[in-house]
């Protein structure tokens, strides 16, 4: 090999370093500062790193009576009665969707997209107007029904395109082989849609648990989710709680997109919105 | 309609004058057939022609417009798929890639409520029957498609079926694989005795496997009849042109024979013939008495191998004809078609 022709390569490898270390900045940088300040036990302005580091705000958030474990199983309450009531229409929608030849089935995709299209504020506004009269403010049950109505289009989606991925063929084949309509749904379809139902599924919870802006109009004051604790700490100046709250968000959501991974698979993704 | 070869009885398998339309779009016109006991009848024709559909009106896929399906004297015309009795092996082999080979073989007993030991019983038989022994255990993804093929089959007769239906079986597999396979398929429906409907567009694999081939275009039965009556006694030039026959020339009968060009007086009729049944000579050449002699020119030669298949140019037509003799491009041939290579149509109107 030349000398010169090493010397690209050199470059080449510099100049990919550079961009990979850049945008890791980019995306652990405000992490680090999480971390930083989810172990600060002091921490004033003209220094660059705390003062003293320590876990006094760990225990006082995993105290048994404190408001963030509290919110925390909320959350994970509110998210896992999102995810059953999103499957329960989700499944049968998305398997109609997938194998039905709806002659809008085009338009019925894009309905359920219509509440993403829409900014968020005024609907929620007016859910919690109509919430407030027929008195599901301040309930579960009205903040799993908002959560729900978000998860849905990502939910139908994932799910038709996991129906859709299911080869018409093999449901023949078990009809053919002396399966009723519902044991054949039960021994073939349902089995190899799982994995993409499963990812649908976690979707949900993620979203669920990362909600904002629905569980504070309609949630507020009598249901705290753990986003909901997290604004109020940082609202109140408790950067610690905050971010420890933060954290306790970010790990499902890690531990989960892992898994998504797995579950959704190339032949899956070819079918969403198909 | 000529009888079944193998004839035990009546019709085991009858479609009497089914229909089937997609909206308005009438894919299958009354088609009547009928197979005996233990007999395989080949559906015969291009993509489109309706063969599948009617296969699928057997399975319970597809309910006709009109018309009954009628098996072992049971009508079950309207019976959903999985209370028909009717095993169907599919062109993309269908196998459920979450359950093993094994699995996938027992499923039509598992279905019908077999006890284990008996469904493993029989998924063993069937692994020996297919010379699958010791992949019960394997994932379907694991599989040659040879391999598929058999476990397709394999989970087709393990429920002892009323009829076996083969939806291109061999259409998704390597050209050698399939001639290993046909005959294999053929011993093995032989040996089992099964009622089988197998379609294909492959008349190779319809002539060599089947009793009786049921030649279809558009939707309606061309010609039903053994593979030796199909391929040499053609009722349509249609099934002609189908059965390989696709050389097609006008004629007319004067004295002895039939004779080229077709001027003068005399019956007109169109002839088909077949290119290895026909040969190239020098013009001029004496045709004897009953052969047919064309006279033109070579303008295309293709090597087969053991011969030469040379496309010939005369009057307006053209058409191909085999000979071992290497000929030039643009020399003058005649072609010589002996009497019993015609196959005679009447002239369109």
């Amino acid at each position: 090999m030349t000398g010169s022709l090493a010397g690209v390569r050199w470059g080449d490898t510099l100049a990919r370093v550079v961009v990979i270390l850049l945008l890791a900045f980019a995306i652990f940088g405000p992490l680090a500062n999480l971390v930083l300040w989810a172990f600060a036990e002091r921490w004033y302005f003209p220094h660059k790193l705390p003062q003293e580091f320590g876990l006094t705000f760990w225990a006082r958030v995993f105290a048994p009576r404190g408001s963030a474990l509290a919110s925390l199983w909320t959350s994970v309450g509110i998210a896992c009665l999102t995810v059953l009531s999103t499957l329960a229409v989700a499944v049968p929608a998305g398997y109609a969707l997938a194998r039905l030849r709806l002659p809008a089935r085009t338009l019925i995709l894009l309905v359920f997209l219509l509440p993403q299209a829409v900014p968020n504020l005024p609907v929620y506004v007016n859910i919690a107007r109509v919430f407030y009269e027929i008195r599901l403010n301040g309930t579960i049950t009205g903040v799993v029904l908002v959560h729900a109505a978000h998860g849905l289009v990502l939910a139908v989606w994932i799910a038709s395109a996991a129906f859709a991925s299911v080869d018409a063929s093999l449901e023949e084949a078990a009809r053919n082989m002396g399966a009723s309509a519902w044991r054949c749904w039960t021994t073939v379809t349902l089995p190899l849609a799982l994995p993409g139902l499963i990812a649908s599924a976690i979707f949900v919870f993620l979203e669920s648990l990362d909600e904002f802006t629905g569980t504070y109009f309609v949630g507020v004051p009598d249901v705290t989710t753990l986003p909901l604790l997290m604004f109020n700490a940082s609202m109140g100046g408790n950067y610690q709680i905050a971010s420890i709250t933060a954290i306790l968000l970010l790990l499902p959501s890690i531990a989960f997109m892992l898994a998504v991974e797995r579950f959704l698979k190339a032949d899956v993704l070819a079918m969403i919105g198909r | 309609m000529s009888p079944p070869s193998q004839a035990t009885g009546s019709p085991y398998l009858h479609a009497d004058a089914v229909s089937v339309s997609y909206g308005a779009t009438r894919v299958l016109d009354r088609v009547s057939l009928t197979v005996a006991r233990g007999e395989l009848v080949a559906l015969l024709g291009s993509s489109g022609c309706g063969k599948t559909t009617l296969l699928r009106a057997i399975a319970g896929f597809v309910t006709p417009t009109e018309g009954r399906i009628v098996v072992d004297g049971r009508d079950i015309t309207r019976l959903p798929p999985e209370a028909r009795g009717t095993a169907m092996m599919f062109q993309s082999y269908a196998l459920w890639p979450h359950m093993n080979v094994a699995a996938n073989i027992g499923y039509g007993l598992r279905m019908r409520g077999r006890p284990r030991d008996e469904i493993a019983k029989r998924v063993g038989e069937m692994l020996r029957l297919l010379q699958l022994d010791g992949y019960g255990e394997r994932s379907i993804a694991a599989l040659s498609g040879g391999q598929k093929q058999r476990v397709a089959l394999g989970r087709a007769l393990a429920v002892d079926p009323s009829v076996l239906l083969l939806d291109e079986p061999m259409s998704n597999l390597d050209y050698r694989v399939r001639l290993e396979l046909r005959h294999e398929l053929r011993a093995l429906q032989q040996r089992v005795g099964i009622t089988a409907v197998y379609v294909t567009h492959d008349r190779e694999e319809a002539l060599t496997l089947a009793d009786r081939i049921a030649v279809i275009d558009a939707g309606r039965i061309a010609q039903l009849g053994t593979p030796d009556e199909v391929f040499h006694r053609p009722v349509s030039p249609f099934v002609a042109g189908f059965m390989g026959a696709d050389n097609a020339i006008d004629v007319v009968h004067a004295g002895d024979g039939w004779s080229w060009p077709a001027g003068g007086a005399g019956t007109r009729a169109r002839a088909h013939f077949r290119a290895d049944r026909a040969r190239l000579a020098p013009p001029g050449t004496d045709a004897g008495r009953g052969t047919l002699a064309i006279d033109g020119a070579v303008v295309q030669r293709v090597y087969l191998g053991t011969q030469y298949r040379y496309r010939v140019h005369a009057g307006a037509d053209d058409f191909w004809v085999d000979d071992p003799e290497r000929r030039d491009e643009g020399a003058a041939v005649r072609v010589l078609v002996p009497p019993d290579a015609l196959l005679v149509f009447p002239a369109a109107a």
